[in-house]
């Protein structure tokens, strides 16, 4: 059994309850003992994007000393998991970050990586959209990427097409960012709005009844879009088509 | 609002012609995805590129003074100049030594960032640029909004109107093909009369002292073959030391930047052709102020091809202007910090950080890392707007205390839950105006979670 220790984070926390709880469910179901260091706060990200870097690194340091402790750490947003593992070092200059940056996990990735899981029994009879977020996909690499010339592969994909019934439509525009990017989204709205409107679009034009991603920070912003415009779509994390698929 | 945001805007706000540049751009990137799928060992080029580039850059000293002795054994004139002045006033001494107020250019980003067309029409000479890009915004008496495609941000309806009023078209006429022929004999004209030619360089060989130009018009060849006098201005990081790294260089250059296999035209300079002059401008202008940072270093190895702009959302979404800089788009918000970061302090935040260029780039600059550590230096300069730093104070001050970021987070649902929607859509607060906050649920995940333990 895998002792796992939940890295929620802030927003999360705060406004996404139902996702970490879907999180904690999945893994225990999949046998892992879950904890909860109650410390934990926030990973330091918006400040670090925000170039201050002297509010994000006693952040940084914080979240270092409540998860040293734990053979492996989950987080269901891929962001927040590439800001300890791939920018620690550049907050944190001559601190070793590396240990904890190595164990600590998204949520999919864990699942396949470690776990070695490559599918999830369960049935979710829906046309599913997958949002692919960016530091998911290209800082964490739990996809190829259209960039990229090398072998086709999608960790996310993989365990929710393993779903019974579910559908999982084709995007014009398969990896493109939403548009979200943390400060980006209220310094430059109108960019970040537009970028946002044109996946929803994307979505629909491909028949998306449920959209879904593994970061909830795009996931806000295109359900705040979709709400707005009453457009006929749910946004789901993948954690919670998971957990709610397998139950 | 940022400087970039504020001409972002309305760009964005005439949502038909975003739209219209979005997907023009888009379908370039489209054709650099095919062409970069049909090399199997394009990553292995790109890593390659990358090393050739980083190894050049830290000799490129030894490197610059092979090129200038090989070049002056072949006969080329070498000229140095550290800034764009001196670059702009050996260009006018090469003229008045000719006796000439004429020039025909080719495509040459160079001369845009030493602002060189300017320089010479205060002075009486006639500038020519001949890419029919260039030539367009030229025309316009705009900047390039892009580094390959000069003129992305023209419809061709508008090019119609210009041409019929600077080369006499018919009027509405907007048949590309009609429109490109009736600027190919204007062109002809101002390529005979013209005695000195100017192009940029792609590629300067250490080992021959040759150099390659690469473009797609032949402009770059009738404007070298004409006139009796050459000349080619180049940054000093376009070397690289082989003849053999070229071949490297070439498969990646247009399959990045158009998706094309080659260039139409790539063309070899080495010394001047019998009877006529060769001139190499080699221009520093803060490039080796860049090489002296470690931390920007690479963004050096960028060989123009446009890819970065290609795939960026923010660049398809906001045009090549709303960078109001030389080089627009990832690289040239990343270049343009570099050489003044008071003026273009907003440009390492017009980008969401979705890391697209970092993987279209041919020789692997590391963009959106550089744009997230550009970020960091604007804030230790204080060129950061100062709400966002007391924001991230703040921030920083809660979040250290778990009390207290629990107190403002159940604050916050409170508020969510009890304020009338009016008042939480009040537009002051960029993130609604277009958008919804999230529900706010009755209890935070962590009460969730201890009330499940118990």
């Amino acid at each position: 059994m895998h002792d796992v220790a939940l890295f929620i984070p802030c927003y999360v926390d705060q406004f996404y309850p139902q996702v970490g709880m879907a999180t904690a469910t999945l893994l225990e179901r999949l046998g892992c003992k879950v904890h909860f260091p109650e410390d934990q706060t926030c990973c330091g990200q918006p400040m670090a994007n925000a170039g201050s870097t002297d509010a994000a690194a006693p952040l940084a340091e914080r979240f270092l000393r409540i998860f040293e402790p734990f053979p492996y750490v989950v987080c269901p947003s891929g962001s927040c998991v590439s800001m300890v593992r791939h920018h620690y070092r550049d907050l944190l200059p001559g601190r070793t970050v590396d240990a904890v940056g190595k164990r600590t996990f998204e949520l999919c990735e864990f699942l396949v990586d470690i776990l070695g899981i490559q599918s999830i029994p369960g049935r979710f009879p829906h046309r599913v959209g997958l949002h692919q977020s960016c530091h998911a996909l290209r800082e964490l690499r739990l996809g190829s990427g259209s960039e990229r010339v090398v072998p086709r592969f999608n960790k996310v994909r993989t365990l929710l097409a393993s779903l019974e019934g579910i559908t999982l439509v084709e995007l014009t525009r398969p990896d493109e960012c939403c548009g979200f990017g943390g400060v980006f989204s209220v310094e430059e709205e109108a960019v970040s709005c537009a970028m946002g409107k044109d996946r929803i679009a994307d979505h629909l034009q491909a028949g998306t009844e449920v959209l879904t991603g593994v970061d909830v920070s795009c996931l806000m912003h295109l359900d705040g879009l979709v709400r707005r415009d009453r457009q006929p779509l749910r946004v789901r994390h993948v954690a919670e088509i998971l957990a709610g698929a397998s139950g | 609002m940022s400087a970039h945001a504020d001409r972002a805007a309305p760009f964005v706000a005439n949502d038909a012609r975003m739209h219209w540049h979005d997907k023009a751009v888009w379908y370039v990137r489209g054709n650099r995805d095919r062409a970069a799928a049909s090399v199997p060992e394009w990553e292995t080029l790109r890593e390659l590129a990358a090393q050739v580039k980083a190894h050049t850059l830290s000799r490129l000293a030894e490197y610059l003074e092979a090129f200038e002795q090989n070049a002056l054994r072949l006969g080329a004139q070498v000229h140095w100049a550290a800034d764009a002045a001196e670059h702009n006033a050996i260009i006018l001494s090469i003229l008045e030594a000719r006796g000439t107020r004429k020039l025909v250019k080719s495509k040459s980003m160079l001369t845009e960032e030493c602002h060189l067309n300017d320089f010479l029409a205060a002075r009486g000479v006639e500038v020519v640029d001949t890419d029919l890009g260039e030539r367009i915004v030229q025309l316009a008496r705009e900047a390039p909004s892009h580094i390959v495609l000069p003129a992305i941000h023209k419809k061709k309806e508008e090019i119609g109107e210009l041409f019929h009023h600077f080369l006499g078209t018919e009027a509405g006429a907007s048949d590309p093909k009609y429109l490109t022929e009736a600027a190919r004999g204007h062109l002809r004209e101002k390529f005979l009369a013209a005695e000195v030619g100017l192009t940029g360089v792609n590629f300067a060989i250490a080992e021959t002292g040759g150099v390659v130009v690469c473009t797609n018009e032949g402009n770059a060849d009738l404007g070298t073959s004409l006139p009796a006098v050459h000349i080619a201005s180049m940054g000093v990081e376009k070397l690289i030391p082989r003849a053999a790294d070229l071949g490297l260089f070439l498969r990646l250059l247009a399959r990045s930047g158009t998706g094309q296999p080659i260039t139409t035209y790539t063309s070899h300079f080495h010394g001047p052709r019998p009877g006529s002059e060769l001139h190499i401008v080699i221009v520093d202008n803060g490039r080796s102020a860049l090489l002296s940072s470690e931390t920007h270093r690479r963004s050096l190895s960028c060989i123009r091809c446009g890819a970065c702009m290609n795939t960026c959302p923010v660049f398809r979404r906001s045009g090549g202007h709303s960078y109001d800089a030389t080089v627009p788009g990832p690289i040239g918000s990343v270049l343009a910090p570099a050489r003044d970061a008071g003026r273009y302090a907003s440009l390492p935040f017009a980008s969401s950080l979705c890391g697209s260029c970092s993987d279209v780039c041919p020789v692997k600059i590391d963009l959106h890392h550089q744009l997230f550590l550009w970020r960091r230096e604007l804030s230790r300069l204080g060129l950061t707007p100062l709400p966002k730093r007391v924001a991230s104070r703040m921030g920083s001050f809660v979040l250290r205390r778990r009390w207290l970021y629990a107190l403002l987070g159940w604050s916050a649902r409170v508020l969510g839950r009890m304020l009338p929607g009016r008042l939480l859509r009040w537009r002051i607060n960029p993130w609604v105006r277009q958008r919804e906050l999230p529900p706010m649920p009755k209890e935070s995940f962590r009460a969730q979670w201890r009330k499940r333990r118990v």
